[in-house]
């Protein structure tokens, strides 16, 4: 399983979903590759993605995928990330 | 975090700022005069945020500004502004932002143990108020060590 977490410059708010994505799913114990990039990687890093984790604002910017696109409100809370994977993984 | 990444002159409590571009200079600046990033970084974070959108505030009342790595960083780092007056980014869920974390890495491998630790310290959902309500650089060094 691979996901991918988006943000503009692939450090920072990326790093905080893939780092909070990465505790969400042990706890869930899914077993899954987390890793952070920006847009202009996106077409290489998300070739073949499950999930793609981002904000409201990237999703035009991302366009057409085969991925789930979840878009996560509050990037600290595990609750909201908890209900959103397990929504788009079950 | 390896706390030498926020250093005390990295920290500027109840900054006015008129609006979301000028909290995000005084976050650079507040870079630049830990000696964290070249005064062109704050450009490069407003920038960020002009070409994709306010994505960067990612929780409520707080705004995490950073650009790319690259010759306007010198150093892996955090600064901490924090606003007298709260100001609106244009984001859907998390608006108005009283508290600007600026982050410049040098390097895209090297920050994922430094964003680790804010995310031990922000995915407390009280840091951003107690952050806000900070009134010394103690107070905020108290808060942002508290998970060490």
């Amino acid at each position: 399983m691979k996901i991918v977490a988006i943000c503009g410059a692939g450090i920072g708010s990326s790093g905080i979903l893939k780092v909070n994505a990465e505790r969400v799913l042990g706890r869930l114990g899914i077993q899954a590759e987390v890793t952070a990039a920006h847009l202009a990687s996106l077409a290489q890093d998300a070739a073949n993605a499950q999930v793609i984790l981002t904000s409201p604002e990237f999703v035009d910017a991302i366009g057409k995928t085969n991925a789930d696109i979840v878009i996560v409100e509050n990037y600290f809370d595990t609750a909201e990330l908890t209900r959103k994977l397990e929504a788009a993984l079950g | 975090m390896a706390l030498p990444a926020l250093p005390r002159d990295a920290i500027v409590l109840g900054a006015e700022a008129t609006d979301w571009r000028d909290a995000v200079r005084l976050a650079g600046a507040a870079l630049t005069a830990a000696g964290i990033a070249r005064p062109g970084y704050a450009g490069e974070m407003v920038r960020m945020i002009e070409e994709h959108g306010p994505y960067v505030v990612i929780a409520p009342g707080l705004a995490l500004a950073h650009a790319r790595p690259g010759p306007e960083v010198l150093a892996d780092g955090l600064a901490i502004v924090t606003l007298a007056t709260p100001v609106d980014f244009g984001h859907p869920y998390n608006d108005p932002v009283s508290v600007v974390l600026a982050l410049a890495v040098a390097s895209g491998d090297a920050h994922i143990a430094l964003v680790a630790e804010l995310a031990n310290i922000f995915n407390d959902s009280s840091a951003v108020a107690d952050l806000a309500a900070a009134r010394s650089v103690d107070d905020v060094m108290a808060i942002m060590g508290a998970a060490k």
